[in-house]
């Protein structure tokens, strides 16, 4: 297989002026500016749509973390998701406990069970690795599924209440929003947080100790990477993120359900992983964006909306398998080429 | 600095490596030679603690390291390559050795800081020392084969070993390169004081750099000793030398 170079270059030894010129400017800043907008200029419709895309992007960034830096393909991400969402829903709607505790309780639980089931799954490679990722997540689904008292079983737990954001309406721009608006931009503020630590832990030697374990493990092993330990700590940041997205989610879905624990969650964020790109940082994110809004707009064409995922998978993997994030950097440099030629 | 006793390892019935004994003095360059399958990786995998041995132990400064992992391993000294080519493809050479000063120095479990800078200076150094400070930022994969053969030494170096195990470290070689890379190799031991250890099918080099000399055929030891030594015994001209007349 040919190498290619993976997404965690340095600008300053592999990349001519333009890399660093447009490296440099602020993209993400940019965007968050962009996305606390959505409300003021956009309706309530694209409000809903940009706070699930938002959401989503965190939960497949950190599947990326495993996925795109370490290796380890997960087909049980959504376990974490759910688990994440029932903690925070059933905290605020059961216990009226307030927000600012509920939703770190969804990582740390999240997190602790990544922990549980992380300690088998790192014990395997590969796609028994994945089996055991989602044996363990199909556990969770059943849980929910099955726990009528705690879970509310097959109904769900609906009416999870929003957040006080009452802080939230005597501030000035912002004053006049919904409630569900407030809670869009709350939205915005925390997973742009979550994203700025990720990239932070991604861009450390921790970081860099993962990537090496996803290129060789017996080599890593060799510069005395622990690797299955590294590993488990991976899983256990994913598993966390995954929690506090899911906590997010609860609340923005107005209701908890078993279904948020189940498979297809787990592929769909594999997708959108795969679909923006696990090469890069931001390409799950892109990938979110993307599936969200073809989801929305052939919907409204055809029922086949499968096949027609489908198709445009097929041909993002075989035409561009950084995918989505990749296939933009490479018409950004074709671009730029014709630009100067 | 290095005693093997009695190493002995089966798989399926099959004995690769039969109660193996040799010792590797400090500062020494020795080889162990043998016809393929004779056992070589194999000895080399049960020192490094890849394979777990059925028997017999490995002394390490008088440390009894039998069975201990190879991230433990090569932080008490032991540095090694790999007979096939075993770096980090897609990072840069600048990256593939960093990783390994920043894994040996206990960084790697620093969650927040900025990792691109650190270790800089060693590594660059470490780099224009094997040759490759012009190519750090390339990345690895693209390098030809002797180029990454110098990298993987790169990584095993980040660890300040004492000893190093290094397995065909010419293999798959134009003659060219692989008299550049024992001269590298023989150079970076004199300025380091390190201990060698190599296997190698190229005869050439091994009587032009070992001072001592191990012969494996199926599995077992038939003669220790200094290279004129070995070259005299009668078995080994039988089983080895004499084949390749």
């Amino acid at each position: 297989m040919k190498p290619r170079a993976s997404g965690t270059g340095h600008p300053r030894f592999t990349a001519g002026s333009r890399s660093v010129s447009v490296a440099r400017f602020p993209w993400p800043l940019l965007v968050l500016v962009a996305a606390l907008l959505v409300p003021a200029l956009g309706s309530r419709f694209y409000t809903f749509l940009a706070n699930d895309v938002i959401i989503w992007a965190l939960f497949a960034t950190s599947l990326n973390l495993l996925v795109g830096y370490t290796g380890l393909v997960s087909f049980g991400h959504a376990a974490y998701f759910g688990i994440g969402a029932y903690t925070t829903g059933l905290l605020m709607k059961k216990l009226a406990v307030p927000f600012v505790l509920a939703f770190p309780a969804a990582g740390v639980l999240a997190g602790a069970m990544a922990l549980v089931f992380g300690i088998f799954c790192v014990r395997l490679t590969r796609i028994y690795f994945a089996m055991l990722t989602l044996a363990f997540a199909q556990i969770v689904w059943a849980i929910c599924f099955k726990w009528n008292e705690v879970t509310g079983g097959e109904q769900g737990m609906p009416e999870v209440p929003y957040p006080d954001l009452a802080w939230m309406g005597r501030l000035p721009l912002v004053r006049d929003l919904r409630t569900s608006d407030h809670f869009y931009l709350l939205t915005v503020l925390l997973v742009a947080l979550c994203l700025w630590i990720l990239h932070r832990v991604v861009r450390s030697p921790f970081g860099r100790m993962l990537t090496t374990i996803r290129e060789n493990p017996e080599r890593a092993e060799f510069i005395g990477v622990h690797v299955r330990r590294y590993e488990l700590a991976a899983f256990v940041l994913a598993g966390a993120f995954a929690g506090l997205a899911g906590g997010l989610f609860g609340i923005f879905n107005r209701g908890v359900f078993p279904d948020f624990a189940y498979w297809t969650k787990s592929s769909e964020v594999l997708i959108m992983t795969l679909l923006g790109g696990m090469g890069t940082f931001w390409g799950p994110s892109v990938g979110a964006l993307a599936l969200i809004l073809l989801n929305q707009q052939i919907v409204s064409y055809t029922q086949n909306w499968p096949l027609v995922l489908g198709t445009i998978l097929v041909v993002l993997l075989f035409g561009f398998p950084g995918g989505l994030a990749g296939a933009i950097e490479l018409f950004g440099r074709r671009l730029w080429r014709l630009r100067r030629a | 600095m290095l005693e093997v006793r009695d190493l002995t390892k089966a798989f399926d019935g099959f004995v690769a490596v039969s109660r193996v004994s040799f010792d590797v003095p400090k500062r020494s360059v020795s080889a162990i030679i043998g016809p393929n399958g004779a056992g070589k990786t194999t000895l080399f995998n049960l020192i490094t603690g890849h394979l777990r041995a059925d028997a017999g132990r490995v002394v390490l400064n008088g440390r009894d390291v039998t069975g201990v992992p190879p991230h433990e391993l090569c932080r008490i000294g032991v540095g090694r390559s790999f007979q096939r080519t075993n770096i980090f493809a897609k990072l840069t050479v600048y990256e593939n050795v960093q990783a390994a000063f920043l894994s040996h120095r206990g960084r790697g479990w620093n969650l927040f800081t900025p990792v691109h800078d650190l270790y800089r200076d060693e590594t660059l150094t470490l780099l224009e020392s094997l040759g490759l400070g012009a190519r750090a930022g390339e990345v690895a994969g693209f390098l030809s084969h002797g180029a990454q053969k110098q990298l993987e030494l790169g990584l095993a170096l980040a660890l300040e070993p004492d000893i190093l195990l290094l397995d065909e470290p010419t293999a798959g070689m134009s003659a060219t390169e692989t008299r550049e890379t024992i001269r590298l190799i023989e150079r970076v031991a004199r300025e380091r004081g390190l201990t060698l250890l190599f296997t190698e099918h190229d005869m050439e080099v091994v009587f032009s750099i070992a001072q001592k000399i191990t012969v494996l055929h199926q599995g077992r030891v038939i003669a220790d000793g200094p290279p004129a030594a070995v070259r005299a015994d009668a078995e080994v001209r039988r089983v080895y030398l004499g084949e390749r007349r």
